[in-house]
């Protein structure tokens, strides 16, 4: 298979399009044009629809609509648009329908600043919209993965019939680097025998989120939490980076993992055994995984471009017994391997 | 025997749950009589929105998705894009579509999005229970203005159909009322042409029906249908307010 040099943006589309999507809906929102301008270019080449929908609100909605007629659907925004957007994730959720929603963040809240961020961990994986529901988020770190895990993301959605979000930033979405292109073909979409067909089918299929009778909602809900259990045991995805033999574990995720591995190489050439531990799937979050490794290793250090939302994931995870600093930069400038390096120092005393 | 009249044969057979008096029944019937006179019931989807109006897939036998309250223009714009070979379209109220829907419901109309829209303006909340609407009366007393609708307080009722019919996008706006056999033939025929408009590809087909709530306006049935035509009607006057001809588009 033959490499190009691409854009994480431009992975992350083309993906979608090889990965079957034919419907996406969006509204302008800087760090994440580069997508939707991509889209309206190419999306019709395949036969596909392109619509600038007239918000978030909008463009949510009409991803309801477009997979409820079993077609693969997109959008994407930057934060303050994905909260604009929690309305519908919620309505997708309860109305079981499969949808990727790309977060290329940036720095909150409110309007806040247009730079790179992880401010938005908590809304991703804690839910965003009301009820009792979950979306299994991806953290791409590099160009392959922004291909890989959107693939991932639309197969994921399908199978569990949910919305499944991409949570990236812009350094991710604007550095460049080779990619495999895995699926230039295309890849094969399962058939979706409770979508809108060209007709009606036998009888009438009626997709909804509103419960009124009896235990109707309460079935409902524990049906969305067996699928989320399920996910739990099929879905999760993580990376480690010499955290076997290491004394102290760096756990970070996205943007800032990326810069951390070569944190670990820094102080392995000193002699300091320090590791990655890298979810790459934040929702379900690898917990097993980083149980384990709370058996061997009792230093960690959780690292963010915020002031501390996944470390809640952490402490809750490894327990309170075990030594777990934070370092945080709520700051749009990505921190650099040698400063993490003499932070987890200074944090350890060593 | 000559058969004069029979039930639609898309309308089911539910424990109705409408009030008395309540005319979404009367809308649903002619909802169906089009879907039926027109023989497009294997291909038509509908999109509810949220109200009173919500449990239309009880009433009327066809594929239906539910819309997040307001929403239901931007969902009907998603179906109608992924599936351009069904007949598209959405129920919904004043609040729904007036207030909450305002900026997808003007977007969809502008795009000219080739659906049909079923808009019922009982100038009050229904489901909610009798709150003001954005196309309640001035004066009117309801549930969150009990000293009447006043414009300085609470700005004017919205004329959906005469502001829609200024937008290019808009093949056909109509007003149409239930509250007498003759304003029900009349409005038969427009819900019709709104269906058809879509089957014919004209664009966007808008029609408001002005609809009695008389539980929520405190009223009997007779009452309420007597304040449509005497109160509702001379401010929400009936009437087609756009209608494109086939030459325009072709």
């Amino acid at each position: 298979m033959s490499k190009i040099f691409i854009r994480g943006s431009e992975a992350l589309s083309m993906a979608a399009i090889d990965s079957g999507l034919r419907f996406y809906a969006g509204y302008p929102i800087t760090p994440q044009n580069d997508i939707p301008e991509f889209l309206s270019r190419e999306l019709p080449k395949v036969g596909g629809s392109f619509v600038q929908a007239e918000s978030e609100i909008g463009a949510i909605n009409m991803l309801l609509g477009a997979s409820a007629c079993g077609m693969r659907v997109m959008t994407s925004s930057s934060s303050p648009g994905i909260s604009l957007m929690q309305e519908g994730i919620s309505y997708l959720a309860g109305s079981e329908l499969p949808a990727v929603i790309v977060n290329v963040t940036r720095w909150g809240p409110g309007l806040g600043g247009i730079g790179a961020s992880q401010g938005d961990y908590h809304q991703a994986t804690k839910g965003g919209g009301h009820g009792d529901y979950f979306t299994p988020v991806y953290a791409p770190y590099s160009i392959q993965e922004m291909y890989d895990l959107t693939v991932k993301a639309f197969e994921v959605a399908d199978k569990y019939r949910t919305p499944a979000l991409i949570l990236t930033d812009v350094m991710i979405s604007l550095m460049k680097e080779t990619l495999i292109r895995r699926f230039p073909e295309g890849v094969s979409i399962p058939d979706k025998p409770w979508a809108f067909k060209e007709k009606m089918e036998d009888k009438q299929k009626i997709i909804k989120s509103l419960y009124l009778k009896g235990n109707d909602l309460e079935n409902h809900n524990w049906k969305l939490y067996r699928k989320f259990e399920e996910m739990k045991k099929s879905e999760v995805m993580h990376d480690c980076y010499h955290c076997n033999d290491a004394d102290i574990i760096i756990v970070a995720f996205g943007m800032v993992a990326r810069v951390a591995r070569s944190t670990v190489d820094i102080a392995r050439e000193r002699g300091i055994k320090l590791g990655l531990f890298r979810p790459i799937t934040l929702v379900p979050y690898p917990e097993e995984e980083l149980s384990r490794l709370a058996k061997k290793c009792k230093n960690f250090i959780v690292i963010e471009m915020n002031l501390g939302q996944m470390l809640y994931d952490v402490i809750r995870i490894v327990g309170r017994d075990l030594n777990v600093k934070f370092y945080g930069k709520p700051s749009s400038y990505v921190p650099n391997p040698e400063h993490l390096f003499e932070k987890t120092m200074e944090l350890f005393n060593l | 025997m000559k058969e004069v009249y029979k039930k639609p044969e898309v309308l089911k057979n539910p424990n109705f749950h409408f009030c008395p008096g309540c005319h979404h029944g009367n809308v649903h019937k002619l909802v169906a009589e089009a879907i039926d006179a027109l023989g497009i019931r294997e291909k038509t989807i509908a999109v509810i929105g949220v109200g009173c109006g919500v449990f239309l897939y009880d009433y009327i036998d066809v594929d239906s998705l539910e819309a997040p309250h307001g929403r239901g223009l931007a969902v009907a714009t998603g179906v109608k894009r992924a599936r351009p070979e069904r007949i598209v379209f959405t129920y919904q109220g004043d609040g729904d579509l007036a207030s909450i829907g305002m900026g997808e419901s003007v977007h969809a109309a502008n795009r000219g999005d080739n659906i049909t829209v079923i808009f019922v303006n009982n100038t009050i909340y229904g489901m909610t229970g009798g709150q003001m609407a954005p196309t309640t009366l001035l004066g009117q007393v309801t549930t969150t203005s009990p000293y009447g609708r006043e414009f300085q307080r609470d700005g004017y009722p919205i004329r959906m159909a005469e502001m829609l019919a200024t937008l290019e996008g808009v093949a056909l706006s109509a007003r149409v009322a239930v509250c007498s056999p003759k304003l029900l033939l009349d409005a038969k025929k427009i819900i019709k042409k709104a269906f058809e408009m879509q089957i014919e590809n004209m664009g966007f087909a808008f029609v408001e029906v002005l609809s009695a709530c008389p539980t929520n306006w405190n009223m009997s049935a007779l009452e309420a249908m007597n304040r449509v035509k005497e109160e509702m009607i001379p401010f929400f006057p009936l009437g087609v307010f756009k209608e494109r001809k086939m030459s325009d588009v072709f």
